[in-house]
């Protein structure tokens, strides 16, 4: 018998279990609660569901090259988004724009299934950095393609996209403002006191201590102290209102994600910096380099793996947390969040949450293989 | 012409360094000398001033070190140091070119200077030139070190403990070829070691240190034969002292007229070497290249305090 592969037996049970729930939910209005249908319901659902089977099944075995499982992965994930979309147009009567047929349990478990497979490929594959990044480009060109073709119009989820498209661009617009907004403010504060409590060991424990302070207050409990304090602000202090503050809306969102961005970027440009050997260091003085160049020539280049590390962890923080915002005006994906966490509705919730997921994701991978790159020129 | 004139470091009060005066003549390698806690390493730093004395002067050529803007002064100065502080980002031939780049040379005489320094480390500069420190081994990451160093053609070099972190085969090599270079450049040297064998095999003149201070500052003979203190005494070693200062001695200088079997010395062999071969050889005598004998009697003479 042929020897399995542990971590392809687990997907293909996931998988499994999501073949045997059902794929989508078909409800009367967007508000009622729905009926589940499953995938060999539909009209090309048996041949569909068996050739997912199949891949699933076939996959347990160990033998398989990574490039084999890795495009039988990415052809399942395309089949299952597909069916979802196929499964949407067909159970939607002609002419209806009430009915909405949303993803089920069956869909996001064959999602997993198949997306867990494909990472486990690209794991085995040991790619090239340069690879790696050709693939994530591929990953996100075909999720765009799906998208761009309509196939999954029917979706609930895409529905009520299209029927706030503009909104949604101005929001994902907002949300990537406050998220790579407050990075770049981060940044620009950030690093300067890094260094600067590195060259001044005096002032190290107390700015940690109160970034430290800073990074432990809960998120909601931030933006909730922010309403009050930048309100009074922007009331007592003359011109401030008109500068942009004000308790409410993207100034204190972009306060707040910038405060919480402010630790990692400052310990790592520490930590980066103290990583340096102190011959290296050493050596830069006395050959005659004078501050800014040991700086500029040596400290830096060397800390900017742990530096890009510190971006990464920021941005993907701040993807995830610029949904808050969405709470007290301040914009972003988390306006749908709220809204359809309002009216119960969670297509609309999922019209937030996906985008800041993805978002997340694509910008965690693609930072993570930047690191890389960064340590393989310092190494 | 490296005059150090009364230096001295204080710490909190402390003399690290105390009231230091040194002479070294051009072209001439010094090796200070000390235990840990000597001061020998804040003597050579004050030199470069990566610390700044606390009392006292260091005149380069007759110019008062503390005149210059630190940068600019170090960039006259050749710097080496243990574990050769190479930057891990950049290829050996950029790590060369470090001091020529801030002093601003054109482009083409700064990688002709590379290959120039990377020949004259017996480095292939076709193998050597784009490789990353991390490639390199010990021992050549220590000559891309010192050929950084000499980059620009410093009249004087400083080094702190260069071999410290070599084993000890590739060590003595390191030290013969840095010997070479240094006579053939006619830098003046300054080298710090805690290794009292390393000096003797090295220097010119030695400079003990102890406690801030400066004990003795002699040739290698003399520091072997009237040791100043029972520090020095005690640094060097009792045991094989003899042995030292034969190793001093080319053979050429005891040579005298004669015939004598078995194969023949070379006359720049120390009487170190010599001594061995006549124990290890059982002879009295061993020729020497190019006509002459050495014989056991003269090494015994020579070896026996007088």
């Amino acid at each position: 018998m042929a020897r399995l592969s542990p971590p392809a037996v687990l997907f293909a049970l996931i998988g499994a279990a999501g073949l045997a729930l059902p794929l989508v939910q078909f409800k009367a209005n967007r508000i009622v609660p729905g009926e589940g249908v499953g995938l060999s319901a539909l009209p090309f659902g048996l041949a569909v569901a068996a050739g997912l089977a199949a891949v699933l099944i076939a996959g347990c075995a160990a033998a398989w090259p990574a490039v084999l499982r890795l495009a039988a992965a990415i052809a399942g994930l395309v089949a299952v988004v597909l069916s979802l979309g196929a499964a949407a147009s067909h159970l939607t009567p002609e002419g209806n724009t009430l009915a909405r047929v949303a993803p089920a349990a069956g869909f996001w478990l064959l999602a997993l299934g198949f997306g867990l497979m494909a990472a486990d490929a690209v794991n085995r594959l040991r790619p090239s950095l340069a690879l790696r990044w050709l693939l994530l480009a591929g990953a996100v060109a075909l999720a765009a393609g799906i998208l761009a073709s309509g196939a999954l119009d029917g979706v609930s989820v895409m529905r009520e996209y299209a029927t706030r498209r503009d909104l949604f661009m101005r929001e994902a617009q907002a949300h990537l403002a406050l998220a790579f907004g407050s990075l770049g403010l981060a940044l620009l504060a950030g690093i300067p006191l890094g260094i600067a409590i590195f060259q001044g060991r005096r002032w190290r424990g107390t700015v940690l201590g109160v970034l430290n302070i800073l990074q432990t207050i809960p998120s909601l409990a931030l933006f909730g102290i922010m309403i009050p304090i930048l309100g009074w602000v922007a009331a007592a202090v003359p011109g401030a209102a008109g500068a942009g503050v004000s308790g409410i809306g993207t100034f204190p969102a972009l306060v707040a994600l910038f405060l919480y961005a402010l630790l990692p970027v400052v310990s790592n440009t520490l930590a980066g910096l103290s990583g340096v050997p102190a011959a290296t260091r050493e050596a830069a003085v006395g050959l005659g380099m004078t501050r800014t160049q040991v700086l500029a020539q040596v400290l830096v280049p060397l800390a900017l793996p742990v530096l890009l590390a510190a971006v990464r962890i920021v941005l993907v923080q701040n993807i995830g947390l610029a949904v808050i915002a969405g709470l007290i005006g301040g914009g972003g994906f988390g306006t749908f969040v709220f809204q359809g966490l309002n009216q119960t509705a969670m297509d609309l919730v999922l019209l937030g949450a996906l985008p800041t997921i993805a978002l997340a994701l694509v910008a965690g991978i693609a930072l993570d293989l930047a690191v890389q790159g960064a340590r393989r020129g310092a190494a | 012409m490296i005059e150090i004139r009364n230096l001295s470091r204080l710490y909190g009060g402390l003399a690290v360094v105390d009231d230091v005066s040194l002479t070294v003549d051009k072209g001439q390698l010094l090796v200070l000398v000390g235990t840990s806690g000597s001061g020998k390493t804040t003597l050579l730093r004050m030199i470069n001033r990566l610390v700044e004395p606390s009392a006292g002067r260091v005149l380069i050529e007759g110019v008062d070190t503390a005149t210059l803007p630190p940068h600019l002064l170090r960039r006259r100065i050749g710097y080496a140091i243990q574990g050769h502080g190479l930057f891990p980002h950049r290829t050996v031939a950029q790590n060369i070119a470090t001091v020529p780049r801030l002093l601003g040379w054109p482009r083409a005489q700064v990688a002709a200077r590379v290959d120039e320094l990377l020949d004259l480390f017996q480095l292939d500069p076709a193998a050597f030139r784009d490789r990353m420190p991390h490639q390199l081994s010990g021992g050549q990451a220590q000559r891309v070190g010192v050929a950084r160093a000499l980059a620009a053609k410093p009249d004087l070099l400083l080094m702190d403990e260069p071999f410290g972190a070599l084993d000890p085969l590739i060590r003595a090599k390191a030290q013969a070829d840095l010997k070479e270079i240094q006579r053939r450049l006619g830098t003046t040297l300054i080298l710090v070691t805690h290794d009292m064998a390393e000096a003797v095999a090295l220097g010119d003149r030695i400079a003990v240190m102890d406690r801030g201070r400066l004990l003795q500052d002699d040739t290698p003979a003399r520091i072997l034969t009237d040791p100043a203190t029972p520090f020095v005494r005690d640094l060097i070693g009792t045991a094989d002292r003899a042995l030292r200062l034969l190793s001093l001695i080319p053979v050429a200088a005891i040579a005298v007229p004669g015939k004598a079997q078995g194969a023949p010395i070379a006359p720049d062999a120390s009487l170190r070497d010599a001594l061995a071969e006549c124990l290890w050889s059982g002879r009295e005598a061993l020729p020497v290249e190019g006509g002459g004998i050495v014989t056991l009697d003269a090494l015994r003479a020579q070896a026996s305090q007088r």
